[in-house]
């Protein structure tokens, strides 16, 4: 108490205590503001799962689909560039795709389930461009093995979406979730075992 | 740390008015020290006009102005965006608050007499924030697209039919079409989201800012800065902070056990603060069969319909908002504070007070011919507070206003 008779320890205690009951007031009351950006039921509906019949892709084709509103490349790769992936090792920023994002089915060297179908989220991991599928030996530059070139700044990827060195981008392009249901039967966005999703 | 801070401040102080700021508005803000319940909806209004603002930055982030999509859409936000039924609940609530608090900040100017010399044009400003929230209320109420939404803005819009020779084109270009249609919709919507809520915030700048050069009234309506100590500060006014900031937070927190109960318990307050006809989408071919604005423009509503003439009725109820303005002048009174008036003034308010709330309790019903009688004999009460006001404070056995505050 202090000399005017002002019980400082009191009032500094109220203080204390009606800031902290406040702020944990206000921060309830900020919760369902911040919340509710998150995705609604609609939105969320709409990024459900696609499924895309494979059947009629042609070898060396690629085709693009929709899927969250992102485009996915699917590409059915023949054997010689199947092949061509182990030659590039030395000149790619993540060969083994240990730093890039991927289900883990897809973390080996061709980055895919089945060798000959890869299927990537087409959107650069430099700044979100979409690449440009250039599958023709020397169709970018000189010595250009086939693969993906990304338009904005030059981004280049092989033909397993894995990045070059030397380019902006720093991670192989993503990979989404998806499982076959039959064999010309491709689902996007859902790769949990039959029966459970 | 604290010299950090001081450090801090002093660089801005010598670039920008902060402490300045703080002290003549909140520090250093002699109020008078006996301010009781009635001054709390001053800062509640504040505190609701955040509350619009923010929920409905939120709510615009989903809403469809078009009339294909405005009534799916406010569905859209009630069931499937996360919290949408809150930040929702707490738009249309707010509504309703809002028009309770400022009719109560209103009364207090009425009680003790705050719109007087020097504060007329407080309470003009004050007026003027008034229309632009009749207006906000207006024009959202069309936004959801529900039934009542489009036959209100139909009903009110053809209210400027009324106007000789150029009422049918001026109806005709407010509404962008020939009937009230998505047209009417997208232009309410760009009006009620950025026009009128951008001059309401100037307005209550300015309203606040004409009341701190003039120094706020007080219950007793004795004006504080004629007694001042050596340094200038009034003997009876305390620091707006901490003593009025930390009273309003008080107030602020009785008052969100009020709204908050509505908001989560009776959010449509059994058809008054959300009408059951506006459940329905927008059907320019069928009419509610009992059509009634929301409550808080009842009292205005019966006057229009009291007048047995379409133009008569609308200018009436023109009148009946726009004498508000002129109270300053029409109070002739010496005296500031129901406390020292004399038997005229008490009672011409109390009949007011009924007759307000009767016209609004009226203008919410089918009229009878019973209840039309009452709405006619509400007009004229409600004129006369107002019309008949310079005779009767004139005349009015005012009692002695003491110097300084007499308790508290």
């Amino acid at each position: 108490m202090n000399a005017d008779g002002t019980d400082t320890g009191r009032r500094r205690f109220l203080t204390a205590t009606a800031s902290v009951i406040g702020g944990i007031g206000a921060a309830c009351v900020a919760f369902p503001f911040l919340a509710s950006w998150a995705p609604s039921i609609k939105t969320r509906a709409l990024g459900a799962p696609v499924e895309i019949d494979i059947s009629k892709i042609e070898p060396g084709q690629k085709i693009t689909v929709a899927w969250r509103g992102q485009p996915v490349f699917i590409v059915y790769r023949t054997p010689e560039e199947l092949a061509g992936l182990n030659t590039l090792t030395s000149q790619l920023r993540d060969p083994l795709s240990k730093e890039s994002e991927q289900p883990n089915y897809a973390g080996n060297v061709h980055r895919s389930i089945k060798p000959d179908f890869l299927v990537l989220v087409g959107i650069c991991t430099h700044l979100g461009c979409v690449p440009l599928y250039k599958p023709v030996i020397g169709s970018v530059e000189a010595g250009w093995e086939g693969g993906f070139f990304c338009p904005c700044h030059g981004s280049k990827y092989d033909m397993a979406g894995r990045v070059y060195k030397g380019v902006p981008a720093p991670l192989n392009l993503p990979v989404p979730p998806y499982k076959f249901v039959s064999d010309t039967l491709l689902v996007i966005g859902d790769d949990s075992p039959a029966g459970v999703a | 740390m604290q010299m950090v801070i001081k450090s801090v401040i002093g660089w801005v102080d010598a670039r920008f008015p902060l402490t300045k700021l703080w002290n003549d508005h909140l520090a250093r803000y002699y109020a008078p020290k006996n301010f009781n319940f009635w001054y709390y909806f001053g800062s509640l209004a504040l505190f609701v006009l955040a509350n619009q603002i923010i929920t409905g930055i939120w709510l615009t982030m989903n809403y469809t102005p078009t009339a294909e999509g405005a009534f799916d859409s406010i569905e859209y936000i009630m069931r499937e965006v996360p919290w949408g039924w809150l930040l929702r609940y707490l738009h249309s609530t707010g509504a309703s608050f809002f028009f309770i608090v400022v009719y109560l900040h209103m009364f207090r100017g009425m009680l003790y007499g705050s719109y007087k010399k020097p504060r007329e044009l407080v309470w003009l400003l004050g007026m003027f924030i008034f229309l632009c929230l009749m207006a906000e209320a207006f024009l959202g109420y069309l936004l959801p697209w529900g039934n009542m939404s489009f036959w209100g803005a139909q009903v009110i819009t053809s209210l400027f039919g009324a106007i000789p020779f150029i009422g049918d084109s001026l109806v005709e270009w407010i509404r962008g079409d020939y009937n009230v249609t998505g047209v009417t919709l997208n232009r309410f919507f760009s009006l009620h989201v950025i026009a009128v809520p951008l001059a309401f915030i100037g307005l209550v700048a300015f309203h606040i800012l004409a009341l701190h050069e003039v120094g706020s009234n007080n219950p007793d309506g004795v004006e504080i800065k004629k007694q001042t100590n050596a340094d200038g500060i009034p003997l009876d006014g305390i620091p707006f902070h901490p003593y009025y900031t930390v009273k309003d937070l008080m107030g602020l927190a009785a008052f969100l056990f009020i709204f908050c109960s509505v908001v989560f318990f009776a959010p449509e307050m059994w058809g008054h603060f959300l009408e059951y006809p506006n459940f329905e989408p927008a059907d320019p071919l069928k009419t509610p069969s009992h059509i009634a604005p929301v409550w808080y423009m009842t009292p205005y509503y019966a006057i229009l319909r009291a007048i047995p003439n379409k133009l008569m009725g609308v200018i009436m109820m023109g009148a009946s908002i726009g004498v508000w303005f002129l109270l300053p002048w029409l109070d002739r009174s010496p005296v500031k504070s129901i406390r020292y008036r004399g038997i005229y003034y008490k009672t011409a308010l109390t009949l007011f007070v009924i007759c307000f709330i009767t016209l609004g309790y009226l203008g919410s019903h089918p009229p009878t011919p019973v209840l039309l009688l009452m709405a006619r004999i509400g007009t004229l009460v409600y004129f006369s507070f107002f019309l008949l006001m310079p005779i009767y404070t004139t005349f009015d056995k005012d009692k002695p206003v003491p110097d300084r505050l007499s308790r508290a």
